[in-house]
């Protein structure tokens, strides 16, 4: 009877410990020591705490914390990083989706500087998550100014003009696949 | 005369509904105390520890057979009923997480309760009520043996010990019928079955949450049963009645402190 109990108790601690390997993420989710760098953003869209931060695809830390900083207005996002890893100053930090609807995340492009980030840094250049409505009232607004414009000439004339004002952003939409 | 009959109706209908409450406020109190008396008298009853061991047996590992077979189905119907779904929105990968989340959050520990109170509950409400109905326990007092040391404690450790491990079978056989489903008969890719239930299966959130609720569960099961056994009535037809009570109110409470722990944990 108590061989049995012992069996019955090794097959709970057996199915607990392959939950936490097989099913769970305690293998995967522990990243080493790292380093927090922050990066400030307009827009975080649905960006969560403990989200991924991946570089090249390959997952290089975790988003510790999302704060809103009154004064500028704007999403201060703390980042921790493996210290296996090490990126430049220059590094771009931008808001991706995973597919069309998937969860946020956080990717990190190296630039091209000799000193690297250390623990405490500010990345500079960041990139804002994409909103969809924005992109779709973008998206019909220029829809609607189409066919005012005369011809090629001023449809050409307009386009470096939109492109300036809304900087970087202007890109992203044009490679968007309407 | 018509009048004073309808007072009197009336009068005893409410007198009936007063009575009730009062009774199941009275058995709410005696519950609570003898879960009280249980805690205090236990370590009593671990210094005969051989004991607890032989409840276990009875109550854990003779239930293994009903729980692995129902989580194994369980599993398998998840995992039919979810393709089904997501296939439709293009997302059938997603069916691990779909199949690990529901029984590691749900299904797992809920399941695991309402079986055990089918399984073990009775046991243990009717063996006790027939102890008392042969006047065992009072035997044991003549002795000078407390009851609750040698007869409740053990079961109610027993109970509390074998529900996480039960819940924890559970919900790992489930996920395996479900992946015999998903990816052999289905054909959904191996890799995109394990690696999305890893990135989506937290082991603090879910796992541990889940394994919580079942040590819940397992508390309010045990002491539902062993309350009911110990204030059943000594005759055949108050045997029988507890049995049934036990059942019923340990189903209802698991369901509603399922939604309570729930709410609990799922604050963001």
């Amino acid at each position: 009877m108590d061989l049995w109990v012992g069996v019955f108790v090794a097959l709970g601690v057996a199915a607990l410990l392959g939950l936490a390997m097989k099913v769970g993420n305690l293998t995967s989710s522990q990243i080493g020591p790292t380093y927090s760098v922050t990066a400030s953003f307009e827009n975080v869209g649905s960006l969560k705490p403990r989200a991924p931060v991946k570089s090249a695809g390959v997952v290089v830390g975790r988003v510790d914390s999302i704060v809103f900083d009154s004064k500028k207005y704007e999403a201060l996002v703390t980042i921790n990083i493996d210290k296996r890893y090490a990126f430049p100053k220059d590094t771009f930090a931008n808001i991706y989706t995973a597919g069309l609807l998937g969860e946020q995340y956080v990717g990190l492009e190296a630039g091209g500087e000799d000193d690297a980030l250390k623990n405490g840094d500010k990345i500079s250049q960041t990139q804002d998550a994409i909103v969809l409505e924005k992109m779709i009232s973008q998206f019909l607004f220029s829809k609607a100014s189409e066919p005012k414009s005369d011809g090629k000439e001023a449809d050409a004339a307009n386009k470096p003009a939109d492109a300036k004002s809304t900087g970087v952003k202007k890109t992203e939409l044009g490679d968007a696949p309407f | 005369m018509i009048k004073s009959k309808l007072l009197n109706s009336l009068t005893r209908t409410l007198g009936g509904i007063g009575y009730r409450m009062t009774e199941r406020i009275w058995r709410l109190g005696a519950g609570a105390r003898l879960f009280f008396l249980t805690i205090f008298y236990s370590g009593e009853s671990f210094k005969r520890f051989h004991l607890t061991l032989r409840e276990i047996y009875f109550t854990g590992v003779m239930s293994l057979l009903i729980i692995v077979v129902s989580a194994f189905f369980v599993g398998m119907v998840l995992a039919l009923q979810g393709y089904n779904t997501l296939q439709k929105y293009g997302s059938s990968e997603a069916i691990g997480v779909l199949v690990a989340l529901s029984l590691v959050r749900e299904l797992g520990p809920v399941v695991t309760a309402l079986l055990f109170a089918g399984r073990a509950g009775t046991a243990i409400t009717a063996e006790i009520g027939l102890m008392k109905t042969t006047e065992q326990l009072s035997a044991m007092e003549m002795m000078a043996v407390n009851p609750i040391a040698r007869v409740i404690a053990p079961r109610f450790w027993a109970g509390v010990i074998s529900m996480p491990i039960l819940a924890t079978l559970f919900s790992m056989v489930g996920i395996l019928g479900g992946y015999i489903v998903a990816v052999p008969l289905i054909g959904v890719d191996d890799g995109a079955f394990w690696s999305q239930m890893q990135a989506n299966v937290d082991f603090r959130l879910d796992i541990v949450n889940g394994l919580i609720k079942s040590l819940v569960f397992g508390v309010a099961c045990t002491m539902i049963a062993l309350f009911e056994g110990f204030d059943a009535p000594p005759t055949a037809e108050g045997v029988s009645r507890a049995t049934t009570r036990t059942v019923v109110i340990s189903s209802l409470t698991v369901l509603a402190l399922d939604f309570v722990l729930t709410s609990f944990m799922l604050v963001i």
